[in-house]
């Protein structure tokens, strides 16, 4: 048996997201969730099975324990899953310029840096842009294609909802999805290393 | 609030005895007043938005009982020491640019310090006295039409998980801001017998409330009813609120599902709405023309979606 996630105490969709973040980190495995509201436990019944995954609850003293298992061969994906890459870095790329200096030079080198990405190993897991690094995820952005290419190799690219509100890009938003601070917030911290450009 | 004597004269014509969208009082024979008040915590990331659609929420109960706002009072909940004064001022604008498309007149309002922001209204209406909408008063045979989508409570689960698109994220956002006063106005040229808002119980919640004491009961078809299909998505991935769930295992009783609508669609049914459309209960000859009429005023997802039926009583049936 995997490993035990405590999710009591936990409101919809937290839950959830632990669920999702187990399941993206392994290929193969289970692990047993804990939660205390049959509500949380429907809700990751149902966030598992759409993943593919087999699930038993067994109930404890008015709490469940939900066994998620992931791969086998009795499995049938219900939607297509991207591979998440192994590692668990988080880029951070709070502005449209890399380094402080010359602001020209900075708008050079970060697309320099965004392009460089999928040539190098280990890639990040997620990456994250805010403030006026969403300028980088929107319309008008010369590194949207390699984005996209990061993208398609399982790289989760979020942007900042309340910048892109800011900045009056909501619909200029061109890879990748709008986040939140809760969500961007976890990323950080449960990153083992943010990388800083 | 059971045992509780709520004072009340003899002008009350709808009050806490038989609670409704909204209370309505008797000043002369041709004018009542409409009051209700709603507020709550931020439901859009944009503090603009959050403003316009707690203002389009809480003018939605005069709407639902047939009448027009008229004046407007702010309710303000603020964490001053921690947030910045500038995202009340957006909140505060948003809500003001919505009560100027209302016409409704801003005339007071009371903050308070509080640790979580909450923003609302307290509202009047008028209203004649012998046109006032309840959530009673229907027949047999009456049509049922719902004005918006269902699956707002799902996808802003799905918002705060950050797994919703951001197109979906403004098309509800928008729908959530949008004034029930074009369905209220184009229902009033014709033989509407009862109608409601659809928000935190849910529509089968919001119905339940109609049918108890009715002595009728009513029918839903299920396929008929306007949902966003994100809604379904974001719910078979297990994005449900608490809410949803909580109005389900509530009201449940009252409601017989047909073996053919699929447990997601049952969530959604009873999914917890935030400034939703309203279920206006019409006269089966005038519902086509209603709805084509409503259709024309720019409100394209409204659709019949039920009727009332006289067996089985103070129940609902789901049909497929």
């Amino acid at each position: 048996m995997g490993d035990i996630i405590d999710a009591r105490g936990l409101a919809c969709p937290q839950p959830v997201l632990m669920t999702k973040k187990a399941l993206e980190g392994m290929e193969e495995g289970s692990f047993t969730i804990v939660v205390d509201s049959a509500i949380s436990k429907d809700n990751v019944v149902r966030f598992a099975t759409s993943q593919g995954c087999d699930t038993r609850v067994e109930e404890k003293d008015g709490e469940f324990h939900v066994h998620v298992v992931k791969g086998g061969a009795e499995n049938t994906p219900g939607e297509e899953v991207k591979e998440a890459p192994a590692s668990n870095i988080a880029v951070y790329v709070h502005s449209d310029r890399m380094g402080q200096g010359d602001d020209a030079l900075g708008r050079i080198l970060i697309k320099g840096f965004l392009k460089t990405i999928k040539d190098v190993d280990p890639k990040p897991r997620r990456m994250i842009f805010v403030n006026s690094g969403i300028f980088l995820t929107t319309e008008g952005s010369e590194v949207i294609d390699a984005l996209k290419e990061l993208e398609e190799m399982g790289i989760e690219i979020l942007s900042c909802g309340t910048c892109l509100d800011f900045f009056n890009r909501k619909d200029a938003l061109k890879v990748g999805l709008a986040s939140n601070m809760f969500d961007i917030t976890s990323a950080l911290m449960e990153a083992d290393k943010v990388v800083i450009p | 609030m059971c045992g509780l004597t709520f004072p009340a004269d003899e002008n009350v014509l709808v009050g806490l005895n038989e609670p409704d969208d909204a209370g309505v009082y008797r000043i002369t024979d041709d004018i009542a007043l409409i009051q209700t008040v709603d507020f709550f915590t931020p439901i859009a990331d944009d503090p603009y938005r959050f403003g316009q659609i707690a203002v389009a929420n809480a003018l939605s109960d005069v709407y639902a009982m047939g009448g027009r706002p008229v004046t407007a009072m702010n309710l303000v909940a603020f964490p001053v020491k921690d947030m910045d004064l500038a995202i009340l001022r957006r909140i505060l604008e948003g809500g003001i640019e919505k009560m100027a498309e209302a016409g409704v007149s801003l005339v007071g309002g009371h903050s308070v310090e509080d640790k979580e922001l909450k923003y609302g209204l307290s509202v009047t209406g008028v209203v004649h006295p012998d046109r006032i909408l309840t959530k009673k008063g229907f027949r047999p045979g009456d049509k049922m039409i719902l004005t918006k989508p269902l699956g707002t409570g799902i996808i802003n689960t799905a918002i705060k998980a950050g797994m919703a698109s951001a197109e979906i994220i403004e098309q509800v956002t928008e729908n959530m801001a949008r004034l029930n006063r074009d369905a209220a106005e184009v229902m009033l040229n014709y033989r509407v017998r009862a109608c409601t808002d659809v928000t935190g119980f849910g529509l089968l919640g919001h119905l339940c409330e109609m049918v108890v004491d009715s002595g009728l009961g009513l029918r839903v078809f299920a396929d008929a009813v306007p949902v966003y299909p994100e809604a379904r998505q974001y719910a078979a991935m297990g994005l449900v609120p608490a809410g949803t769930y909580n109005n389900r295992a509530f009201r449940e009783a009252f409601v017989t599902f047909d073996d053919k609508v699929d447990a997601i669609t049952r969530d959604i049914l009873f999914d917890a709405q935030t400034s939703g459309g309203l279920v206006i209960v019409v006269d089966p000859g005038n519902a086509d023309a209603l709805l084509k009429d409503l259709r024309a005023r720019g409100i394209p997802d409204a659709a019949i979606i039920g009727d009332v039926v006289s067996e089985p009583g103070e129940k609902i049936r789901v049909n497929r």
